[in-house]
């Protein structure tokens, strides 16, 4: 049987005294794209964060390519191949374009994405490379918050909530160019609000509910009436 | 009706022991020799020091360096006063205090513009400016200082004896006169202002609290303390000297120090670490130079494993406090028929 | 006239030395939010290094550099990691008290091991060398290669900021510390490099200040404030702005002192006091306070 690529067992998480999580599990297998949906506060981008070691799982484990990874910071995750979307974007405003792409490689980390790779994916990029990052549109800076990520050749990437404040088509776009990154060998799991986006995107969901997996299945498989309960806690 | 209780048990016992202490202090002329009423004085000099710096960086989160500013204002003001207007030196301590306010208004105008660390360094150049400027003046000594002419001295009292309890209960009432403005202070509501600004600024700012005016008021009221404390303090010295007092050891170093280690934010953190401070200058003395190192590797070593101080530790850990002023709110609930 | 002209002239290069006193505390600032108050006595620190450097090794101060600027850096990274990152966070207290006792404990065992004896280094001829540039206007040549150093350095600085992988680390890691960590950088790493590269920069200030005049473990906190000064008057955040800041200070302090020997220092902070009343953003701010 293949090693799953991700693997959480039971994670707890806290912010101080506050759980977060509450023994949640998940897997994700390589070449996989999984999404992660839940009402807002249900802990999603807690638990990317807890997988990118910004908040270490206080109990459980995170075992990453046969290694455990839960009690690593955040900068040597990266280095094993794990990058971090983080949600609202959050670009350098001192650094340029150009600038925010070369930092996310600053790990060094051999494979396939490169500036000139992302400037392909993202040619908007490309034409406004100098400017500084925050005077790009919102679309615009999530494609460069993207790029940025990829350019650490992670073998694993997580989205937090990429279409957050964006126009429709703008998130279209953005979703359309997710194969092409999948194509590469990469997996994903991504955290979304937009429900009808997620299903489409991922093969596999999990749907938390107040830090609880609630439900977890096949995107194909899952009726509307199972996730609509699952999201509320119906 | 609901009301804020401010005692609890720890702090009955607490005001009973200052009770007694006071009482004890205030007899003090009567029990103990020369030596023990200038040290006692001396001690009771820096508890009024710290506990007004302690009000300024503990509370409404005015972090100075330059605190000497004011007590060398204070020390000048009454050497000028006594020595070139024939004002009585009681007296001219009390002069003091309101005229360090009015200078100490359009000096927070200036300096508030400044943040955090920044505005440390700003009061600590403000203290150089007066302490040059002191310098210039030479009919107060110029760079070498002066003494406090005999005539003035006797003004005080007729014996010497006399003079020395005058000035030990001086002493003595400013440090109580301090401490009691500040639990008045902090029992009002703008006490209860001052602990929310120092817990989280912007949230205070946002709930209606003048942050700005506040801390100007403190930042006046406390110039004013101090250039009291140090009249009284040049009054005991006898002899002033810009270097003296305008220095940043003796008057910030220290005072931090009994600060830091004695619990910051608290009122009770200052009469701590000047009882520490004291012991620790009684033993180590000698050493010079290396007493004032060892000083300064205590303030890191506590800032950084015991941030709040000795008091903060004890009193966190058993919920005590000696004095009332935390605030419980007892609801009535009214009885369901 | 010619007397003003020199009178100035001494204060522009003078001005040089005080940006370099800035620089480091400026770049400490950017990169970390810390301030630095032992800044002034790890200066005299410096000389001393120097101090024990020439006598030890009978190099003369200039070459001194060689030994002192990487000793000095080291010391800044262990300083750094060991002891600073430990005050780092949304509390101002710690950070400021630390780095206080910090000024104390450097002062204080200066005094130990030097005494107070005041100590110059020598660095030869080039002390008393002067160019005459025009008409009755003379230049010595020591204020003028600390001038073109300080110069050199600010540059040097900037380069690195905006130019090297290094910078973009030091600018990434200011703006938002826990995305930086997701780009894989240490950030204890990230902030003790900067603690060297500005103990680097204290060091070359320290020799030149070590050769111009005389140093005692006591003067630290005055060469604190005149960068402070520098700082303020040229701007948050602007390292050229330091540049102009350190001229304008040490013109004001040579104008001051041509008046009444006594006012030096007291025109140089009238001076400051007088930018904070109508223009306290300074002259190139880049950041707000």
């Amino acid at each position: 049987m293949p090693e799953h690529l991700l693997k959480l067992t039971a994670i707890d998480a806290f912010y101080g005294d506050f759980q977060a999580l509450f023994g949640v599990s998940l897997t994700v297998e390589a070449g996989q794209v999984v999404a992660v949906i839940g009402a807002n506060g249900a802990g999603k981008s807690t638990l990317l964060k807890s997988i990118a070691g910004l908040m270490p799982p206080r109990r459980g484990d995170i075992v990453f390519d046969g290694a455990s990874v839960g009690a690593l910071p955040a900068f040597e995750v990266v280095k094993r191949g794990i990058a971090l979307v983080p949600e609202g974007r959050r670009l350098f405003p001192s650094l340029s374009v150009e600038e925010n792409l070369l930092i996310g490689g600053q790990s060094k980390r051999s494979g396939p994405w490169s500036l000139q790779r992302v400037y392909a994916l993202f040619p908007v990029l490309s034409e406004r490379r100098h400017l500084p990052a925050t005077s790009l549109s919102g679309g615009q800076q999530q494609m460069a918050a993207i790029g940025r990520a990829l350019m650490s050749n992670p073998r694993l990437l997580l989205c937090d909530e990429i279409s957050l404040g964006l126009a429709p088509i703008i998130v279209r776009d953005i979703y359309a160019r997710l194969p092409e990154i999948v194509g590469e060998g990469l997996s994903l799991i991504i955290v979304e609000q937009d429900i009808v986006q997620a299903l489409r995107a991922a093969s596999h969901v999990y749907c938390l509910q107040e830090g609880r997996v609630a439900l977890e299945g096949a995107a194909k498989t899952l009726t509307r009436e199972s996730i609509s309960a699952a999201y509320f806690g119906v | 009706m609901s009301t804020v209780q401010h005692a609890t048990r720890s702090s009955h016992v607490g005001v009973a022991l200052i009770a007694v202490v006071l009482v004890v202090l205030a007899a003090a002329p009567a029990w103990g020799d020369r030596n023990t009423l200038r040290l006692l004085a001396e001690m009771l000099t820096f508890v009024a020091l710290a506990s007004l710096w302690n009000l300024l960086a503990g509370y409404a989160g005015l972090v100075s360096v330059g605190q000497q500013a004011f007590v060398g204002f204070g020390g000048y003001l009454l050497f000028a006063l006594a020595m070139l207007a024939g004002v009585h030196p009681i007296l001219a301590i009390f002069i003091a205090g309101p005229a360090a306010a009015l200078v100490a208004v359009p000096l927070a105008v200036l300096i508030f513009r400044l943040r955090g660390a920044y505005f440390a360094i700003g009061t600590w150049v403000v203290a150089e400016v007066f302490r040059l400027l002191a310098s210039q003046i030479s009919v107060l000594g110029g760079g070498s200082g002066i003494s406090l002419p005999a005539a003035v001295i006797i003004s005080i009292a007729p014996t010497r004896q006399m003079r020395e309890f005058e000035i030990y209960w001086l002493a003595l009432g400013l440090a109580v006169a301090v401490l009691g403005a500040m639990v008045a202070l902090l029992r009002s509501r703008h006490g209860l202002a001052l602990t929310a600004i120092r817990d989280n600024e912007l949230a205070a700012q946002s709930n209606g609290i003048d942050v700005g005016r506040l801390k100007l008021i403190v930042y006046v009221l406390v110039a004013a303390g101090t250039a009291m404390t140090g009249a009284l303090i040049f009054l005991m010295k006898l002899r002033i000297s810009p270097d003296t007092a305008f220095s940043v050891n003796d008057w910030t170093a220290f005072v931090i120090f009994i600060v830091v280690v004695g619990g910051i934010g608290r009122i009770e953190g200052p009469i701590i670490g000047t009882i520490i401070f004291f012991v620790m200058r009684q033993t180590l003395a000698d050493l010079g130079s290396l007493y004032l190192l060892i000083m300064g590797a205590v303030a890191i070593i506590v800032m950084l494993w015991a941030p709040k101080g000795l008091w903060g530790l004890v009193a966190d850990r058993f919920g005590w406090q000696a004095l009332p002023l935390q605030r419980r709110l007892v609801l009535e609930l009214e009885k369901k028929p | 006239m010619t007397l003003w002209l020199n009178i100035i002239l001494q204060g522009v290069l003078i001005g040089g030395l005080y940006a370099m006193f800035a620089a480091g505390l400026s770049l400490i600032f950017g990169v970390m939010r810390l301030v630095n108050i032992a800044h002034g006595d790890l200066i005299v620190f410096a000389a001393y290094i120097a101090l024990i450097v020439t006598t030890g090794t009978g190099l003369d101060p200039l070459t001194s550099l060689i030994i002192v600027v990487p000793v000095m850096a080291l010391i800044g990274y262990a300083l750094q990691r060991g002891l600073l990152n430990r005050t780092l966070g949304d509390d101002l207290l710690p950070p400021l008290l630390v780095t206080f006792g910090l000024s104390i404990i450097i002062q204080n065992g200066l005094l130990e091991l030097f005494t107070a004896d005041s100590r110059k280094l020598q660095a030869g001829a080039i002390e008393v060398q002067t160019f005459e540039v025009a008409q009755g206007i003379w230049i010595g040549a020591l204020p003028l290669i600390q001038f073109a150093v300080a110069v050199a350095v600010i540059a040097g600085l900037q380069w690195l900021f905006y130019r090297t992988a290094l910078g973009r680390a030091f600018r990434a890691t200011s703006d938002d510390p826990s995305v930086a960590q997701l780009m894989g950088l240490d950030t204890r790493h990230v902030f003790a490099m900067a603690m060297a590269l500005s103990l680097a920069v204290v060091a070359i200030a320290g020799v030149f200040l070590a050769v111009r005049a005389n140093f005692d473990p006591s003067i630290g906190p005055a060469r604190l404030i005149f960068g402070f000064e520098a700082v303020i008057i040229g701007g948050l955040g602007s390292l050229w702005g330091t540049l102009i800041g350190g001229v304008i200070l040490g013109v004001s302090q040579a104008i001051g002192a041509q008046i009444d020997p006594g006012w030096q220092l007291l025109a140089g902070h009238i001076a400051f006091l007088a930018i904070l009343a109508f223009r306290p953003q300074g002259f190139f701010p880049k950041v707000s306070h």
